[in-house]
């Protein structure tokens, strides 16, 4: 630095070209650090548990190789199917209310038709501040029939509300609480692609005489495809990973939730209660390949529809 | 349909009988700032009922006693109101732990957001701005990556973590907050954005090193999407709580999310004291601070998303 600084206009050139010949390694100095800690928590755990998948230990003579016979034996536990399809069933359902609903308030907020529009954004937002540990303890005791709204309700008008918290409707419970805490976020990714849509397109469609439910189908939903597809793919990962909600809810609805409710309460319970990390670390292998294979087809459906 | 719809735009202006300069001003105004519908804003209202009606329940209840909070209407103040006492009462709770949990969590935010919006900077910044060997690895592996279930990685971090002896430590919790994909993501787009490359090139010829290029002249331009980053990193690790829930054995390591959860579940265990009322008023004054944050930097974090969305 203070050597150039020095120096006259020609080295300056001659800096400039030799940084142009190989800008490879000062990228590297920028990037590296990103890196570096990334290999610590994502690479190294990620090879690390696929070691773990390969073996099972033994009462006698500790870790043995057994290839992929976790993998046979996670692919015929009941237990892994059953929590595989509940969240499944989470995800068909649970995603696109959820999202349908953020779309549908970006479109409102976007339209600028609202009265007190920023308070409307800011205000819907709000609840993804709130960590899910709060969310959900918070629901849980609104859920109560003691003295939450429910029971509230029951003795205000003597009806029989069914306990949320009931094993037939626990699933849904979670997800009302999964919504709730997530709706404001996809808005607002929503709303920020709708903010950059070129105004030109709006004028040429105006000119078109083109209403307004022609306008957001045939302009404002394509052009923010991508903002759609991330939205989609983020909440699919995340109803896969479903956790914190049932473990919080678990001691409040200790019935309704099993230890296996999703499998990634399966892979917690293994590993931290049963000791069965090998096993464990299949289970998280297994959802973890079925995620990013979803994730993936989703992704390709996306783009080939913008072609 | 498009005669009737042009009519029907013509009609009110015909109406008023408005010169045809001024009606076509008038209509470009129109198009800009469209008629506020009551109807879009009472179903939209809705939403923002479901959105704030569970903290309004949140706020009211931690007003009460524990009795009240038991016998009275869930939407309304109970007899007394406590909001005082409660927050008294949680903060000496047990020796003043939630104090101590606050500290965590904040220890926890200012190194792992902190550290996690650093290299966020600085990694975006690169793929944005240069070209070196390797990149596009570096960018499949990373995208590659934000698919993998975090509690996959869960269990094989904790082992390891368990042999280098970091398990119920800080860096237990801080380490794995340092990686941040979506605010690498969000960096990428805005500096490729913010950042004209010809400024970097005037730089260069300038003769200013990369490290003073970058502090003095791509910092400033990149404030709103380091705010923005810094944000969702602090939202993420403050309300973090798988993480800690496996790393973590000893209270005294405890972020607020993981108190919370253990104050619940105490009316549970046989001979456990109910403190439901400072489980609802230590809520409140988690939630706190990130709404506090996040009204207050409206201006910023907004226009960063804006522009992270430009790119797709």
């Amino acid at each position: 630095m203070t050597e150039v600084a020095a120096a006259p206009v020609v080295p300056a050139t001659t800096t400039r070209t030799l940084r142009r010949s190989r800008p490879s390694w000062v990228g590297w100095g920028f990037i590296g650090p990103f890196m570096i800690v990334f290999a610590l928590v994502f690479l190294a755990p990620i090879a690390y548990s696929i070691y773990l998948s390969l073996f099972r230990k033994q009462l006698v003579g500790g870790n043995s190789f057994v290839g992929l016979e976790n993998f046979t034996t996670a692919l015929t536990d009941p237990k892994f199917w059953e929590s595989f399809e509940r969240v499944a069933l989470f995800l068909v359902v649970q995603v696109p209310i959820m999202l349908g609903i953020a779309l549908l308030v970006a479109l409102a907020l976007d339209s600028g038709r609202l009265y007190g529009r920023n308070f409307f954004r800011i205000s819907i937002f709000l609840p993804y501040a709130v960590p899910a540990v709060v969310a959900t303890l918070m629901w849980g005791f609104m859920y109560g029939t003691r003295f939450g709204l429910i029971g509230n309700i029951n003795d205000a008008f003597g009806t029989s509300l069914p306990n949320p918290l009931s094993p037939d409707l626990v699933l849904a419970s979670i997800g009302n609480i999964v919504t709730w805490e997530f709706v404001g976020y996809n808005m607002l990714i929503f709303y920020s692609a709708l903010r950059v849509v070129p105004a030109t397109l709006y004028e040429a469609a105006e000119i078109d005489g083109a209403g307004q439910w022609r306008v957001i189908r045939a302009i404002k939903l394509p052009a923010i495809r991508g903002a759609l597809v991330i939205a989609t793919i983020f909440s699919i990962i995340g109803s896969f990973q479903l956790f914190n909600e049932p473990s919080i809810l678990k001691s409040l609805a200790p019935n309704a939730i099993t230890t296996y409710f999703t499998p990634n309460l399966y892979a917690y319970s293994l590993s931290f209660s049963g000791q069965q990390y090998n096993y464990s670390a299949t289970v998280a292998i297994i959802m973890g390949l079925i995620t990013m294979v979803i994730a993936y087809v989703v992704q390709l459906r996306g783009m080939r529809k913008e072609a | 349909m498009a005669t009737a719809e042009s009519v029907q735009a013509l009609r009110p202006a015909r109406r008023r009988g408005a010169p045809s300069g001024l009606r076509a001003s008038k209509k470009n105004h129109d198009a800009r700032a469209p008629r506020k519908s009551k109807t879009l804003t009472l179903v939209t209202a809705i939403v923002l009922v479901y959105a704030l009606l569970p903290l309004a329940w949140l706020v009211i209840n931690a007003t009460k006693t524990q009795p009240d909070l038991l016998g009275s209407f869930g939407l309304w103040f109970g007899d007394s109101f406590s909001l005082w006492d409660n927050i008294v009462a949680t903060v000496q709770y047990d020796d003043g732990i939630f104090l101590r949990w606050l500290g965590n969590t904040v220890l926890y935010v200012v190194l792992g957001a902190g550290g996690a919006t650093l290299l966020a900077v600085l990694g975006g910044y690169a793929l944005a701005k240069f070209r070196f060997p390797g990149k596009r690895w570096v960018f499949a592996v990373v995208i590659g990556a934000v698919a993998v279930p975090g509690t996959a990685l869960a269990v094989p971090t904790f082992l390891m973590f368990s042999k280098m002896g970091l398990t119920n430590t800080p860096w237990a919790v801080i380490i794995p907050s340092l990686i941040s994909p979506f605010g690498l993501y969000l960096m990428w787009t805005f500096a490729a954005e913010a950042i004209p490359t010809e400024l970097l090139e005037a730089a260069r010829v300038d003769g200013a090193s990369e490290l003073r290029t970058f502090v003095q002249i791509c910092l400033p331009l990149l404030a709103p999407g380091i705010v923005t980053v810094l944000l969702f990193t602090m939202v993420a690790t403050w309300n973090n709580y798988f993480l800690p829930l496996i790393m973590l054995k000893d209270p005294a390591w405890y972020p607020l999310t993981l108190g919370l959860n253990a104050w619940n579940a105490q009316a549970a265990t046989a001979g456990g004291e109910a403190i439901f009322n400072l489980v609802i008023t230590g809520s409140v004054l988690t939630i706190l601070p990130l709404i506090v944050a996040f009204l207050f930097l409206q201006r910023y974090w907004q226009s960063g998303l804006a522009a992270g969305s430009v790119k797709e």
